[in-house]
C-alpha cells in the first residue's frame, strides 16, 4: 500500500512530510558520519606513501599487508591533523586507545581494522551551520582505510561477481571518522552540513576533503517521528552516497520509504541500505552486525596516545578561524545577519578579507557583499583593490552609479584593476538628471493609463506587480541607465498626487 | 561474570573467527575458556576501586613516528607471495554479502 504524500515545508528549516491519508506530520531525523582521508605523506601505520591514483600494489610494505612479525608505529603528522581537526569542531582531545575491529573481508590483510572504539582521540564538540543551527559532534576518531576491491566477471557488482581483485595501496591510510549527532532535519541541511565540514578540513589541512576522490565519504543515519514525539524512530544507515546529490535524494526517499511503512503499520527494520542513484531508491544491505560481533579488542602492538596540554596548545594557537567564526566578524563588520545569503557566500568564496577592507575604507556593507554574492563569482575577484570596491560603493550611494551601471564598472574593474570613476567616465555613465528621469516616467504613466489605474488603486500584490511594469518601461526607456530607486520614488509621488 | 560460558557462545566465537571446531573440541574449549574467564572473575572480585585502569601492559606513551617515506616492497616479490593475481592485483573469490 502507497500512502500520498506532500512535501511542503511546514515551518522554518524543518522538512516535514504531511500524509493524506492520516493526516499525519512527520519529521526526518539524520545523523551523518564522515570518513576523511588525512592528508600525510605516509600512511597511518608504516611509511608507505599515502598516494591517491599510484599504479596498484606498489605501496604497500609488511606492514601494511599484515604480515607476520611486523609491527605499526603511529605516524605523529596523523595525530597532529586529527587534532587540529578535533579542535577545529570544538573536541576535547582526550587520552586515546587503538583497537581492534574483526571481521574477514579481503579488503583488510590482516583481518582486522585498527580504529578507536571506546577512547578516541576527540569527543564532545559541535558544529554552527550558516543556517544557524548548531550540530553535535560525537567523536571524531582516528582509523585506517581498508584496500580497494574491483568486482570481477559476473554484473560488475558485488552480487554476481566472480571475483574480485584488491588493491592494497589504501590499506592503512590515515582516515578520522567523524561521527555527528542526529541534529540534522533536512535534506538540504545534510549538504550544508557537509560544505562546512568540507570547509573546515580545508582550513585545518587535515584533508583535500574531494568526495570524487573517496578522501571524504558520507553515510547517513536516517529515521522518521512524527512532530511533537521526543523518542527518536529506529534508523537505516545508507551507504553508497557518492555525491552531495546522492546524499540529499537518498535522504529525502529513505524518510518518505519510512513514513510509508509506519503509516502502513509496519515497523522499521534497523538495517544498512545502499543508494542506488540510477534506480534512485536505496536497498537493503546485510543487516546491522551487532557491535560485539566485530569483537573489538585492544590493539597490543600500540600504546596508548596521551598527547599533552603543550600540544593541545600549540594546536589551539595556530589554528586559522574557522568559518562560522569568520561569517561572525563579517556580519558584525557589515551589520548584516550571520545568516545572511551574502554573508555565507562571501566567506564560501574566501572574499571576506577584501569585503572587510573594503567595509574598512567606508563602504557600505550592505552593497559590498551584494556585489560579492551576485557580481564577483569569477577569476580575479580575489585580486580587486578593496579600496577601489568602497569608492564604486560610494559612487553607488551617492546617487552617481545606478545598481546595473556599477555590476558593469565592477566587471571592468575585476579585469583592468582601474579605478570606478575612471571606467563610469569612459562608458558615459552619468546619473541621468532627475527632470529629466522625471519626464521619462510621466511619458510613460500617459502612454499607460490602465496600468497606471491599477497601479493607483490596486491592491498590494497588483501595486507591486505593476511596480515592475514601470520600472522595466523606464528601464527600458533609459537603456538601464535610470535609478530605479529614483524612479521608484516618482512613481510613488504621482500616486500620492493622484490620490 | 554472572552466568557461565556457554557452549554456544564457543560456537558464536569460533564461528566469527572462521574456525571449524568437532562436538569434542567445543566440549574442551568451552571448558578451557571459562576457567579463564572464571579467572578473571576472581579478580573481579577484588577491590579495585583506587587501581585505574590498565589501557597497556608496558608503562609508556606517545610512540610516534615522523611522516617520512620509508621504502615500500617491490610488487613483483609482494604478488609472488599470492596464490593468484590477475592485472597487478591480488585475486581473491567472490566476495559474498557486503562490504563491511
Amino acid at each position: 500500500m502507497s500512502v500520498n504524500l506532500t512535501h511542503e515545508p511546514i515551518e522554518g528549516e524543518h522538512f516535514h512530510i504531511a500524509s493524506e491519508l492520516t493526516g499525519d506530520v512527520w519529521e526526518i531525523v539524520v545523523g551523518l558520519e564522515v570518513h576523511c582521508e588525512l592528508a600525510t605523506v605516509t600512511k597511518l601505520f608504516c611509511g608507505c606513501p599515502n598516494m591517491f591514483g599510484d599504479e596498484p600494489n606498489t605501496n604497500v610494505c609488511p606492514v601494511c599487508l599484515g604480515l607476520p612479525g611486523s609491527l605499526p608505529v603511529l605516524n605523529h603528522q596523523v595525530v597532529e591533523l586529527a587534532m587540529r581537526l578535533g579542535r577545529a569542531l570544538h573536541c576535547s582531545v582526550e587520552p586515546s586507545v587503538f583497537a581492534r575491529k574483526n571481521y574477514f573481508y579481503p579488503d583488510m590483510p590482516k583481518d582486522y581494522q585498527v580504529s578507536q572504539f571506546d577512547r578516541p582521540i576527540n569527543v564532545d564538540g559541535w558544529l554552527d551551520l550558516p543556517d544557524g543551527t548548531r550540530v553535535g559532534i560525537e567523536r571524531a576518531h582516528i582509523e585506517e582505510d581498508t584496500g580497494k576491491n574491483t568486482h570481477a566477471g559476473g554484473s560488475g557488482r558485488i552480487h554476481g561477481a566472480d571475483y574480485s581483485l584488491v588493491d592494497y595501496n589504501r590499506a592503512g591510510v590515515p582516515l578520522v571518522e567523524i561521527v555527528g549527532r542526529p541534529h540534522i532535519r533536512h535534506p538540504e541541511q545534510a549538504k550544508t552540513y557537509i560544505d562546512e565540514l568540507r570547509a573546515i578540513l580545508l582550513a585545518t589541512g587535515a584533508s583535500d576533503a574531494k568526495m570524487e576522490e573517496g578522501s571524504l565519504r558520507v553515510d547517513a543515519n536516517v529515521s522518521v517521528r512524527r512532530v511533537g514525539d521526543p523518542e527518536l524512530g529506529r534508523r537505516c544507515e545508507i551507504k553508497n552516497l557518492n555525491s552531495l546529490r546522492s546524499l540529499g535524494r537518498a535522504i529525502e526517499y529513505e524518510a518518505r520509504r519510512q513514513v510509508d511503512l509506519l503509516e502502513s503499520g509496519e515497523i522499521i527494520k534497523q538495517e544498512t541500505r545502499h543508494w542506488d542513484e540510477g534506480a534512485g531508491r536505496t536497498r537493503p544491505g546485510r543487516s546491522k552486525e551487532e557491535a560485539e560481533d566485530y569483537r573489538y579488542f585492544q590493539e597490543p602492538d600500540l600504546v596508548p596516545l596521551v598527547p599533552g596540554a603543550e600540544w593541545i596548545a600549540a594546536i589551539d594557537a595556530a589554528l586559522p578561524p574557522m568559518p562560522a567564526q569568520r561569517r561572525t566578524v563579517l556580519a558584525e563588520a557589515s551589520g548584516l545577519a550571520v545568516t545572511d545569503t551574502s554573508v555565507v557566500i562571501t566567506v564560501q568564496r574566501d572574499l571576506d578579507a577584501l569585503a572587510l577592507a573594503a567595509i574598512a575604507a567606508g563602504g557600505d556593507g550592505r552593497r559590498v557583499l551584494t556585489h560579492v554574492e551576485h557580481n564577483l563569482s569569477g577569476d580575479g575577484a580575489a585580486d580587486l583593490d578593496a579600496l577601489l570596491l568602497a569608492e564604486l560603493v560610494q559612487l553607488e550611494l551617492a546617487g552617481k552609479l545606478t545598481a546595473t551601471q556599477a555590476k558593469t564598472v565592477l566587471a571592468d574593474m575585476v579585469v583592468s584593476g582601474r579605478s570606478p570613476e575612471v571606467i563610469a567616465a569612459e562608458l558615459g555613465f552619468e546619473a541621468m538628471d532627475d527632470s529629466e528621469l522625471e519626464g521619462i516616467v510621466d511619458g510613460i504613466i500617459a502612454a499607460s493609463p490602465e496600468e497606471w489605474e491599477g497601479y493607483c488603486s490596486g491592491d498590494d500584490k497588483r501595486r507591486g506587480k505593476l511596480q515592475g511594469f514601470f520600472v522595466g518601461a523606464v528601464m527600458k526607456a533609459t537603456k538601464g541607465q535610470a535609478d530605479g530607486k529614483a524612479v521608484n520614488a516618482i512613481l510613488d509621488s504621482r500616486r500620492n498626487a493622484a490620490s | 561474570m554472572s552466568e557461565r560460558l556457554s557452549r554456544d557462545d564457543v560456537a558464536k566465537v569460533a564461528l566469527l573467527a572462521r574456525l571449524e571446531l568437532t562436538d569434542a573440541e567445543l566440549d574442551t574449549y568451552t571448558d578451557q575458556l571459562a576457567a579463564i574467564i572464571d579467572h578473571a572473575a576472581d579478580v573481579a572480585a577484588l577491590d579495585l576501586a583506587d587501581v585505574p585502569p590498565t589501557a597497556h601492559p608496558l608503562p609508556i606513551e606517545n610512540v610516534l613516528r615522523p611522516d617520512v617515506i620509508a621504502p615500500s616492497l617491490d610488487r613483483d616479490e609482494v604478488l609472488s607471495q599470492a596464490p593468484s593475481v590477475e592485472d597487478r592485483r591480488f585475486r581473491v573469490p567472490a566476495i559474498l554479502g557486503e562490504e563491511p
